[in-house]
C-alpha cells in the first residue's frame, strides 16, 4: 500500500464507521482492519500525522456531515464515524504532545448547562486537538463555575462553548456574561447548530464558527 | 364503565387530546435547569390548573406531567429514588381534572441514553420504563403515551414494559423530521412505516406522531402511517408551527385558527385523535374542538 491508498483506507473507515478490526460494524467490513489499525500502519510507513488528519480524518468527517444534513445517514452512523475518528486520533495524539507538531495553545471546551448534546462538541475538540492545540474537555451540562474554575487553572486558554437547543442558548448567554465578569480578557468562541454570528454579537462572545475547520483558523489567528 | 379510547374510535368518534405541557410550565415560571416533574410534588395546584384548562377547552383526554419521569432523567436532579412518588402524583393530579369519564394518558418520554453507544442496556431501559408505567397506572392513568421517541429499540422497550406490567391502553408516538427529499425519518433513521409494525407487535394499540412538526408536515406523516396500517387508531400531536428564537425565548407562533384550518386534511389523512405539542395552548385545543364539533 502506498501513502495515498492507506489514507483512502483510513478515510473509508471513518466515513463508514469501521472503528477497529474487532468491531462488528459495518457488517460489510467485518473482519477487516479499521481506522485504528490502518492509522497505526500508516504512521509506521512514515505517513505524516498532519496528512492523516487533514486528508483522511477531516475530509471523511466532512462527507459524514454532508450526508447527515441530507438525511442519507442518521445519528447512529454519525456517532460511529466519530468513534472511528477518535480511534485514529489516539495514534496521532503523541505526535501533537511530543512537539513534533508544536502546541499552539490551550482550548477549553464544553456544552453549556442544561444541554447534553456532545457529538458536535466532541468533533470540534478532536479537530482542534489535531490542529495542535491542547484541549481540555469539560463535557456536557457545564455550568459557569466549572468553566471559570478551568480558566483559572489554565491561564491564557481560549474557551469554546457549544449549545444545540434554543432553550440552552439562554444558558450560553448567562455563562458568557459570568465568564466576562469574573475573567475579563478571556476569549470566548461559540458554536452549535442554532447559534449564529448575530447571536454572538448579541451576547458579547468574541467569535462564532459554524464548523471545526473555521474554528481552527479562528483560534490560530487569536494567538498569532 | 368508561369505554376505551380504541373502542370509541372503532365507533367512528374523532377524539381530542390536550396541548403542550413543557412550554406551558415555562410560561408558569419553570426555570431553565429546574425539574418539570418536581412540580407534581412542589406545586400540585399549578399542575392541576394546566390539566383542568385542557379539560375545560374540550379535551377528551389529558396527559400527565411525567414526560421526563424516568430514573435516567430524574437522576440529574437527584430525584431518581422518587420515581414512584412523582409519577403517581402526576397521574393523580390529571385524574382529578379528568374525572371518571375522560382519559388520563400517562406520559413517558425518552431516557436520553443511547443503546447504540452502549450507554445503557435494553434490560435497564425496560426496568426504568416499567417502574414509571406502574406508578402512572397506580395514580389513575387508563392509558400510557410513550412519546417523542426517536430510537425504535428504546420505544420498543417502553411499549413492552408498559404493556406487560399494566392494563393500560398503550399509545406510542415518535418524532419525525422531513428530509430535503421530503421523506420523514426520526433522527435515528426510523420511518413512520417502520414504526407501525414494530410498535403494534410490541403491544401498542394506538400509534402516532408528536412534536418536531406543525400540522402541515403531520398530514404527510399521518398518510404514511395510514398507508402502512389501515386500521390502527392514529394520534397526532402537532407543534404550533416551527420554533422561532427571539429575545432569549423560544416561541411557536402558529395561531389556533391556523392550526384548526388544517384539521379536515389531517382527518382525511387518517388521524383519529388530534391534540397539540410544543407551543399549543388551551386556546388551540378549544379551536380544534370547535372545528371538529361544529
Ligand atoms: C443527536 C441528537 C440528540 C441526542 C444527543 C446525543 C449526544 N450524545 O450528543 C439525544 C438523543 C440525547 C438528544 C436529546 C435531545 N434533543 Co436532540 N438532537 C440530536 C440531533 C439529531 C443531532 C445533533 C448533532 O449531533 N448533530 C451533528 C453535529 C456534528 O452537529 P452540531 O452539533 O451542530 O455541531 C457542529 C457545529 O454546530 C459546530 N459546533 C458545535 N459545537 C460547537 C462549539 C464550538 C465552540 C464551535 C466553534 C463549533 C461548534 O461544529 C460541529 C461539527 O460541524 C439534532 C437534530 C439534527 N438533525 O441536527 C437534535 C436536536 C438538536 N435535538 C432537539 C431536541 C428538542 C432534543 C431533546 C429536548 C428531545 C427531548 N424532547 O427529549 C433532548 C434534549 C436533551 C438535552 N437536555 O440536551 C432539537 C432541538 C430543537 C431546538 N431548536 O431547540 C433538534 C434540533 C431536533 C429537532 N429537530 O427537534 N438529541
Ligand atoms: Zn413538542
Amino acid at each position: 500500500m502506498n501513502q495515498e491508498e492507506i489514507i483512502n483506507k483510513i478515510a473509508t473507515c471513518v466515513e463508514f464507521g469501521k472503528v477497529n478490526k474487532a468491531a462488528p460494524y459495518p457488517p460489510a467490513m467485518k473482519g477487516e482492519d479499521g481506522a485504528d489499525e490502518y492509522t497505526k500502519h500508516a504512521l509506521e510507513m512514515g505517513v505524516k500525522p498532519i496528512d492523516i488528519l487533514n486528508d483522511a480524518l477531516i475530509s471523511a468527517m466532512d462527507r459524514v456531515g454532508e450526508k447527515f444534513s441530507q438525511k442519507k445517514i442518521f445519528v447512529p452512523q454519525m456517532l460511529i464515524s466519530a468513534k472511528a475518528m477518535g480511534a485514529a486520533m489516539e495514534h496521532l495524539k503523541p505526535f501533537f504532545s511530543s512537539g513534533e507538531v508544536k502546541r499552539k495553545g490551550k482550548f477549553i471546551i464544553g456544552t453549556v448547562a442544561g444541554d447534553l448534546h456532545d457529538i458536535g462538541k466532541n468533533l470540534v475538540a478532536m479537530i482542534v486537538e489535531g490542529a495542535g492545540w491542547e484541549v481540555i474537555d469539560l463535557g456536557v451540562d457545564v455550568k459557569s463555575a466549572k468553566f471559570i474554575q478551568a480558566i483559572n487553572d489554565n491561564p491564557g486558554a481560549i474557551v469554546g462553548l457549544s449549545a444545540l437547543l434554543t432553550t440552552t442558548m439562554e444558558s450560553m448567554k448567562n455563562i458568557v456574561a459570568d465568564i466576562k465578569r469574573d475573567c475579563p480578557g478571556v476569549k470566548l468562541v461559540i458554536g452549535g447548530a442554532p447559534v449564529s454570528e448575530d447571536f454572538k454579537n448579541e451576547i458579547g462572545a468574541d467569535a462564532y464558527s459554524p464548523d471545526p475547520q473555521k474554528a481552527v483558523v479562528l483560534l490560530n489567528s487569536m494567538v498569532a | 364503565m368508561r369505554k376505551s379510547i380504541a373502542e370509541k374510535i372503532a365507533e367512528g368518534q374523532v377524539l381530542i387530546s390536550d396541548g403542550a405541557w413543557g412550554t406551558f410550565l415555562q410560561n408558569m415560571g419553570l426555570q431553565p435547569g429546574e425539574c418539570p416533574e418536581s412540580w407534581n410534588l412542589k406545586h400540585p395546584e399549578k399542575i392541576l390548573s394546566i390539566a383542568q384548562s385542557y379539560i375545560d377547552a374540550g379535551s377528551d383526554m389529558v396527559e400527565t406531567n411525567s414526560f421526563g419521569g424516568n430514573a435516567f432523567k430524574l437522576v440529574h436532579y437527584g430525584l431518581d429514588k422518587q420515581v414512584h412518588e412523582i409519577n403517581k402524583a402526576a397521574a393523580e393530579i390529571s385524574r382529578r381534572a379528568a374525572g371518571s369519564e375522560k382519559h388520563v394518558l400517562g406520559s413517558i418520554g425518552p431516557t436520553g441514553k443511547m443503546l447504540v453507544m452502549g450507554d445503557v442496556t435494553y434490560k435497564e431501559l425496560c426496568g426504568a420504563f416499567k417502574a414509571q408505567a406502574i406508578a402512572l397506572a397506580e395514580g389513575g392513568a387508563d392509558a400510557l403515551v410513550i412519546e417523542t421517541m426517536s430510537d425504535i429499540e428504546e420505544a420498543r422497550a417502553a411499549v413492552t414494559a408498559a404493556a406487560d406490567n399494566t392494563s393500560c391502553e398503550i399509545i406510542c408516538t415518535m418524532t419525525f423530521e422531513k428530509s430535503p427529499e421530503g421523506e420523514f425519518f426520526t433522527m435515528m433513521g426510523v420511518t413512520p412505516s417502520d414504526m407501525v409494525a414494530t410498535m403494534v407487535d410490541a403491544g401498542a394499540s394506538i400509534i402516532g406522531a408528536n412534536c418536531g412538526n406543525g400540522m402541515e408536515n403531520m398530514i404527510g406523516i399521518a398518510k404514511e402511517i395510514r398507508a402502512a396500517n389501515p386500521d390502527i387508531p392514529l394520534l397526532i400531536h402537532a407543534n404550533a408551527g416551527a420554533p422561532v428564537f427571539k429575545d432569549g425565548e423560544t416561541r411557536f407562533l402558529e395561531t389556533p385558527e391556523q392550526m384548526a384550518a388544517l384539521i379536515s386534511n389531517l382527518l382525511d389523512a387518517g388521524a383519529n385523535i388530534i391534540g397539540g405539542c410544543c407551543g399549543t395552548t388551551p386556546e388551540h385545543i378549544r379551536e380544534i374542538f370547535n372545528t371538529i364539533h361544529k
